[in-house]
């Protein structure tokens, strides 16, 4: 792999740009690894990248159905935070968060990880409390967090409607100022790049059609580009979790959503950070590029359509106008819809399931993207050592058998609402 | 998306609510007697679900309209609904 720098970029300008080499291989898969992860997304190569570079497992193959980044990794709203409120959440994205401050120089690759601030809006007393509840919680896990005042919220975003007319009138806010957003292709390219530096095989155009056993032991995948023989099968794709499940004849604490997202026109920078209100069901920030990004809820019934109903993005740009009233006149470029893995408990599952040698990554609800990094971690560490993550051990399956569960939105078992 | 409500025919997704997939509850004895409570049965009630990619039976309710529950089979890679039964 050549490495990329200041030097390199100024010596492939002089001849034009047009000598840079594949960023990754495109081998022809093998009929053996040592592991298999199905799902070329940010979490297959994430796994694929920490096994090679923590624990030395390079003989690995991450398969795609389609091109790798092209499922959830390029469908998200590419937000970055850790502000949880239950400690298992807070420890494990704040383990995320970190790995992201420096996931740039790590794998020699820009993901424009930008720390512009994560700002929660509240809208009534009751929502300044909980913000002040998971501002101190935050705090205490070491977690950095900021309560913000409407004047501090007006400095911050002169854009934001803090008129007492305003539809939902704001009362405060609290800040991450670690939060931000990444550039969620760079993501998947940049692991990629990464792992097959140190020998992954990533195979696109590669669907899993089965799951080979003898026994209570997993052997292999078939596949649409043949028989692949494996001692580890990790299973990392998020909205089809429950397909691949069935084919090991399981039934997951899980549904599948779908979730959209739009982008505006762009326009001249108006919003440096991360703005959510989580009362008008609406998250906003701006690209480099000048577009704005939104989102706001699942349509609510389970969808592998990747495609949602209208009245869900009409919410959203109704929400984003009630606080940015300058944007009521921007045109909507582009939406488009993910299949999100929701959990019943609205936390992710990291874990070995009854089958032997077969690994689940998957429940991750809205959150999949800013836990890129840590989920690769942790999904690492338990194929490699059969052994939970320190910041993991709580993403089990058996929670749920036990009751033990990590319902941070406290909204039960009904994947739809959290 | 349009949900055929058996009472007012196809309406606006927006006027539904969504009740989750159609589950068969495991019977319950009364008195109730928790430590012989089936609990691999109600755990798989509360929290598995068979998530099909295809052929779903799911609740709605149609809150904007005719407040009636009903049970549809929806095709979840399409959203065409497939046939219609009354709850």
């Amino acid at each position: 792999m050549t490495g990329y720098s200041a030097l390199s970029l100024a010596r492939q300008a002089l001849t034009g740009h047009r000598s840079w080499p594949a960023a990754w291989r495109a081998p022809e898969p093998r009929a053996r690894y040592q592991v298999v992860i199905i799902g070329g997304g940010g979490h297959g190569l994430a796994t694929a990248y920490y096994l090679a570079k923590t624990y030395g497992i390079t003989d690995v193959a991450v398969l795609e159905k389609g091109w790798i980044g092209g499922g959830n990794t390029g469908r998200n709203t590419a937000i970055v935070r850790s502000n949880y409120l239950l400690t298992a959440n807070s420890h494990f994205y704040e383990h995320s968060l970190k790995l992201w401050e420096g996931l740039s120089a790590d794998l020699n690759f820009n993901v424009m990880f930008s720390q512009r601030g994560m700002v929660n809006i509240a809208h009534s007393n009751a929502e300044v409390s909980a913000l002040h509840r998971r501002g101190n919680a935050m705090r205490l896990n070491g977690v950095d967090a900021e309560l913000l005042s409407r004047d501090d919220l007006g400095r911050l975003m002169p854009g934001l409607d803090l008129s007492p007319q305003a539809r939902f009138p704001i009362l405060g806010g609290l800040i991450q100022k670690r939060g931000g957003t990444a550039r969620h292709d760079a993501v998947a390219w940049g692991y990629a790049r990464a792992a097959d530096a140190r020998g992954v095989d990533i195979i696109q155009n590669c669907e899993v059609t089965a799951l080979r056993r003898e026994g209570d032991r997993v052997t292999g995948v078939e596949t649409t580009r043949g028989l692949i023989s494996a001692d580890k099968v990790a299973i990392c794709v998020a909205g089809d979790s429950g397909r691949l499940a069935a084919m090991a004849g399981l039934r997951l604490p899980m549904e599948s959503h779908v979730l959209q997202a739009l982008v505006s026109e762009p326009v001249k920078p108006m919003l440096d950070v991360v703005a959510v209100s989580g009362a008008l069901h609406v998250y906003i920030n701006q690209s480099d590029k000048g577009e704005l990004v939104m989102g706001g809820d699942i349509d609510g019934s389970n969808s592998y359509a990747q495609r949602g109903d209208p009245h869900t993005l009409d919410h959203v740009v109704e929400s984003a106008v009630a606080l940015f009233p300058a944007i009521r006149r921007l045109r909507m470029m582009r939406s488009w819809g993910g299949t999100v893995d929701m959990s019943m408990d609205g936390s992710p599952i990291i874990t070995r399931l009854p089958v032997a040698g077969l690994y689940l990554n998957g429940g991750w609800c809205y959150g999949g993207f800013k836990g890129t990094p840590a989920a690769g971690t942790a999904l690492a560490h338990l194929v490699a050592t059969d052994q939970p993550h320190p910041v993991a051990t709580r993403f089990t399956l058996e929670r749920f058998d036990a009751g033990d569960l990590l319902d941070e939105r406290g909204s039960g078992s009904s994947p739809w609402m959290h | 998306m349009r949900i055929p409500c058996p009472c007012c025919g196809p309406r606006a997704m927006a006027e539904f609510s969504y009740g989750g997939a159609d589950l068969s509850r495991p019977v319950a004895s009364l008195p109730l007697d928790a430590p012989s409570a089936p609990d691999a049965e109600w755990n798989d009630y509360v929290y598995r679900r068979d998530n099909p990619a295809g052929a779903h039976r799911e609740l709605w309710f149609h809150a904007a309209g005719c407040r009636r529950w009903f049970v549809a089979r929806r095709d979840t890679r399409t959203n065409d609904f497939l046939s219609e039964a009354g709850a």
